[in-house]
């Protein structure tokens, strides 16, 4: 089951009938669960749920940053003061080798 | 990605004894053959003869090297109780560990040189040698982990490639291996960091507040400039690069990765100069270096004190391990 969106609907019935409408229309869902948001208790403690158990942080394939480095030049881009911050040049060496 | 343990493999010592020097010769004509090896490339092993100024130049360099390994954890443990997750935590702990133990290895190298170790702790814990600048420094708020994890490691693996083709072989395999160690401690600041940037802003702000502090000290770092034809480390190809170069390599490497994430560094006069391909920047405050590498900064008299109470309270645990065998009563 995975996270679809959410619907806007003055009780349960409709709620149903406005998800398949939303979420099933095209044939994109085999079942629906529709829920009120009120009673969805959010789990996201990577802590608790990926406890780095491997050792991962030891390893260069611990730090994984390519997503999160976009978001950090795409935001500092759009920032009104980036003083002097230039796109496009790679790094000319690797912090990551070993050689 | 290289294999952390692929060492070169040294000379066999039968082989070592064919070296010109290490033959039992008058000391002027040992030192022109030593100075020749040298010169054209040759290394080192602990087991050769050498020079005064060589050995005494090679242990003084590994000693400071060994003291900032062991001094610079202090200022990231102070956080290992206090990082945002565990993952944060664990990770800083094992590098904290990683450290230490690279303090070892460099101990290692620089009591094969003739100082006891016991010596080398007593001397640092009296303040008689030194250790970098940049630990002798306060850390106001986990943003300055991610500074020191990222920038200060950065700055010290600069130095460090440069130094895995040292002339004194023991030291240069140390390198290697810690070189690739260090890497991921590099990795892990920089995480940090990006993640902070990306955060909230908050975060952000704690994150450029710990950068304006930090810079001064970053860019002492590597030291004032020295001629190369006048330094003796140089001429033993104990180092290969001189402060400037390794200051410039930094921040070839490193300015643009920070300014990429929207920080950005407290000197006006920082830029790079396109005609030259140089890095220009306001000088830094040398007083300031020496007044604290002579363990007047910050934080240094806190820390050796730490130290000094560590060493007193472990006192048991050496005595143990070092008086011998226990003789059974008879």
């Amino acid at each position: 089951m995975r996270h679809g969106g959410s619907v806007m609907a003055p009780d349960a019935v409709l709620a149903v009938h406005y998800a398949r409408e939303m979420y099933g229309r095209r044939q994109e869902s085999v079942r629906l669960w529709v829920v009120r948001r009120a009673d969805v208790h959010d789990l996201s403690d990577q802590d608790l749920l990926q406890p780095p158990l491997d050792r991962s942080f030891k390893k260069p394939g611990g730090y994984v940053m390519r997503d999160k480095l976009a978001a950090a030049r795409e935001q500092s881009g759009q920032s009104k003061s980036s003083g002097g911050r230039r796109r496009g040049a790679p790094p000319p060496t690797s912090e990551g080798r070993t050689k | 990605m290289t294999d952390p343990l692929a060492l070169d493999p040294i000379l066999a010592p039968g082989d070592r004894a064919r070296l010109p020097f290490n033959e039992d010769i008058p000391h002027d004509e040992r030192f022109g053959h030593f100075e020749e090896h040298v010169l054209a490339g040759g290394k080192v092993e602990a087991t050769d003869w050498m020079p005064d100024e060589y050995r005494q130049g090679i242990l003084r360099f590994v000693e400071m090297h060994a003291n900032s390994e062991l001094m610079g954890v202090l200022p990231e443990r102070e956080w290992i109780m206090r990082a945002p997750t565990l993952r944060r935590k664990l990770a800083l702990t094992a590098k904290v560990q990683d450290e230490v133990g690279h303090a070892q290895l460099l101990y290692r190298v620089a009591e094969d040189l003739g100082k006891p170790r016991e010596a080398m702790f007593q001397d640092l814990l009296a303040g008689k040698t030194k250790f970098h600048n940049v630990f002798h420094y306060p850390t106001e708020s986990w943003a300055d982990i991610g500074v020191i994890a990222w920038l200060v490691d950065a700055a010290a693996i600069v130095a460090q490639q440069a130094l895995r083709d040292s002339s004194y072989a023991p030291y240069a395999r140390t390198m290697r291996k810690i070189c690739w160690e260090e890497s991921v401690h590099i990795m892990h600041g920089r995480d940090v960091v990006v993640t902070m940037v990306t955060g909230t802003a908050g975060q952000r702000a704690a994150l450029q507040e710990a950068l304006d502090r930090w810079w001064g000290p970053l860019m002492q770092m590597h030291g004032p400039r020295s001629e190369r034809e006048r330094d003796r480390d140089i001429h033993w190809r104990i180092k290969a690069k001189t402060s400037e170069e390794l200051r410039q390599e930094f921040l070839s490497i490193y300015v643009p990765r920070i300014r990429e994430l929207g920080l950005t560094l407290p000197d006006p006069e920082l830029r790079l100069d396109e005609a030259t391909g140089r890095w220009l920047y306001t000088e830094p405050d040398w007083q300031e270096l020496r007044t604290v590498v002579t363990n007047h900064g910050p934080k240094s008299e806190e820390r050796l004190a730490f130290r000094r109470l560590n060493h007193a309270k472990t006192q048991w645990v050496r005595d143990a391990i070092l008086s011998g065998p226990a003789t059974t009563a008879a």
